[in-house]
């Protein structure tokens, strides 16, 4: 399970730096998100992977396991949707005042000088 | 105990202010408002920095949970002087903005107090990953300022520095997984604890974890090669607002400083002094870039922006030596460099001005000019000597000097350059005026003073200042004292 999660982890963010690096907005905008998923999948997993422990001490003592990084994660995925958001309306009004999906707001000049 | 409750006051006051300014839609109440607590700000941050300098820290624990459990505020010498700081410039960004900045779109003034409080909570956040959120706080209405009244070239700017600051906070929480999956703690003094107790197989992962931080606050700071964001930015912004940001790269800095001396600091075994090989690097080449931005830019607010890249450079170079003498000098230098470069975009969005008002602007200008090229007779001056006298005399010092004092002409001759050609109208600048920021009225010229005279005090005052940060910096490179003061903080419940 550990180097599948792995294996997720880097494709989700090797991906995601890929679509990052276009110079269109929507693509960037994917980018962001997938980088997103990455993070939140390894802040995840910073708490140790298994299937066994339950989230919550029990009477008996026994195994249990790290409730922080699901809080941490529970956090990051409610700041990095609001930033998402905020950025599609960013992007939005970027595009109607500057009529192109460029990430410099302008098309690129045809050919190089 | 007051003064337990009263590290909540600089966070707290500025976002049920931000509630407040909603209730009613005339633009008087709005402004009394926003002015109104950004002065409170001030005299709590006063109060703060004098219980602060009484040396010992003070932790307030939110909810009274047990320390490495819960949530704590952290107030010491470092933090209290952030605080007055961006009080300080939050007053001279609100007075400025309340000349008719607030106007172009609503919500204005909300989004200011929102951002007063995301970096009053980040100078005295005790744990990782509320250092995070107070960043994600202050970003997320730095976003809106930037693109605040939506203008093309600040949307065209905005799109560039949204993007770099998300993926910049992406990395940062990589960053708080691997530290946390190693030593399995956020609060900073037990972090700190747990780090220098680490065992030896763990070693790859902290330099690892401790160098994404590093990347993370050099973008946040502007450091090179992550400092080409900047100009774009803080040009395309409002005079206001530019003013205002030029704290948001000092808590970059603040936080090297912090985590640089307390959890990678000279006690943490194999993770000791991990940032300073790639500091003094990155500082000097900061410095490099800055200056010839300065050099080449076709407005005043780029060129303004371009020193205050190289400011930061200049203060990395001492916080990269780490020792008790460069820290002091960092500290006053920063100081001083926050108020010179948010006076400067005062100034700087007054300059294509009115014939009447063109006596009052130069003035302006050259004072400003004076402090942000870092000449005497103003404090800049003595903050670079005290950098300069704080360097070791090797090849990094070799290096340093040559980049400190290489930059300081540089920049004054800039200053010269743009300033000859906005005042006498020798204009060989065609293209300086072509940023023309909005219209300005004649009062807006009294912010930009107030700045220059809280620099000409910071000047006269210089001998309190500089005891103050050396007394800071001891404090600093005792990192125990930090250590114990939070862990000790138990029971009471």
């Amino acid at each position: 399970m550990n180097l599948l999660v792995a294996v997720v982890i880097g494709v989700l963010m090797g991906c995601g730096v890929l679509l990052l690096l276009r110079a269109r907005i929507f693509p960037v905008l994917l980018g962001i998100m997938l980088v997103g998923y990455a993070v939140n999948l390894f802040l995840l997993a910073s708490g140790r992977l298994g299937n066994t422990a339950p989230p919550i001490i029990t009477e008996g003592g026994g195994p249990y396991a790290d409730p922080l990084p699901q809080a941490l994660v529970l956090t990051a995925i409610v700041i990095g949707f609001g930033m998402l958001a905020l950025l599609v309306a960013i992007a939005l009004k970027a595009r109607q005042a500057t009529g192109t999906d460029h990430v410099d707001g302008a098309e690129p000049r045809e050919q190089g000088r | 105990m007051m003064a337990g409750y009263a590290l909540m006051l600089p966070v707290l006051t500025p976002i049920v202010a931000a509630c407040v300014v909603l209730l009613h839609d005339g633009p008087r109440w709005r402004r009394g408002v926003m002015l109104g607590t950004s002065i409170f700000l001030v005299a709590v941050a006063t109060w703060l920095l004098i219980i602060a300098d009484g040396g010992a820290y003070r932790v307030y624990r939110l909810g009274d949970w047990p320390v490495p459990i819960g949530i704590v505020l952290v107030l010491d010498r470092l933090s209290a002087a952030m605080l007055l700081l961006s009080a300080i410039v939050g007053v001279l960004g609100a007075w400025r903005a309340s000349d008719g900045t607030d106007r172009a779109a609503p919500h204005f003034h909300t989004l200011y107090l929102l951002q007063l409080a995301g970096l009053n909570g980040a100078f005295l956040a005790g744990d990782l990953f509320n250092l995070f959120v107070f960043f994600e706080l202050l970003l997320i209405a730095s976003y809106a300022l930037v693109v605040y009244g939506s203008t093309t070239p600040r949307l065209r700017a905005g799109v560039h520095y949204v993007v770099l600051n998300l993926a910049g906070s992406s990395l940062f929480l990589v960053a708080i997984g691997v530290l946390y999956g190693v030593a399995g703690s956020l609060n900073l003094a037990d972090l700190a604890v747990r780090i220098a107790a680490a065992p030896a197989s763990d070693t790859a992962l902290l330099r690892s974890g401790a160098l994404l931080l590093l990347v993370v606050f050099a973008l946040k700071a502007a450091a090179a090669p992550l400092s080409f964001w900047l100009p774009g930015a803080y040009t395309a912004a409002a005079p206001a607002v530019a003013a205002l940001f030029a704290i948001m790269t000092k808590v970059g800095v603040y936080a090297i400083i912090r985590t640089g001396t307390l959890l990678f600091g000279s006690e943490a075994g194999a993770v000791a002094n991990v940032y300073a090989p790639w500091l003094t690097g990155a500082a000097v080449a900061t410095i490099a870039v800055g200056a010839l931005a300065a050099f080449g830019a076709t407005s005043v607010v780029r060129m303004v922006a371009a020193l205050l890249v190289v400011s930061v450079g200049t203060m990395l170079c001492a916080v990269a030596l780490f020792t008790e003498q460069a820290l002091a000098a960092a500290l006053f230098y920063l100081v001083h460099s926050t108020l010179a470069a948010a006076a400067m975009f005062l100034v700087a969005g007054m300059v294509p001005t009115r014939e009447s008002t063109r006596v009052t602007t130069g003035t302006l200008f050259t004072i400003g000019a004076l402090a942000i090229a870092g000449v005497p007779p103003l404090a800049g001056f003595l903050g670079k000597a005290l950098i300069l006298q704080a360097t070791p005399p090797d090849a990094r010092g070799l290096w340093i000097w040559s980049a400190v004092l290489g930059s300081s002409a540089l920049a004054v001759i800039a200053l010269a350059r743009v300033g000859m050609a906005s005042f006498w109208e020798v204009a060989t600048v065609q293209e300086l005026h072509d940023e023309a920021p909005i219209r300005t009225r004649p009062s807006s010229g009294y912010p930009a003073g107030g700045a220059l005279l809280v620099i000409i005090l910071l000047t006269v005052f210089a001998g309190p200042a500089g005891d103050y940060s050396r007394r800071t910096a001891q404090q600093l490179v005792t990192e125990n004292g930090y250590v114990q003061a939070v862990l000790s903080t138990q029971g009471g419940r």
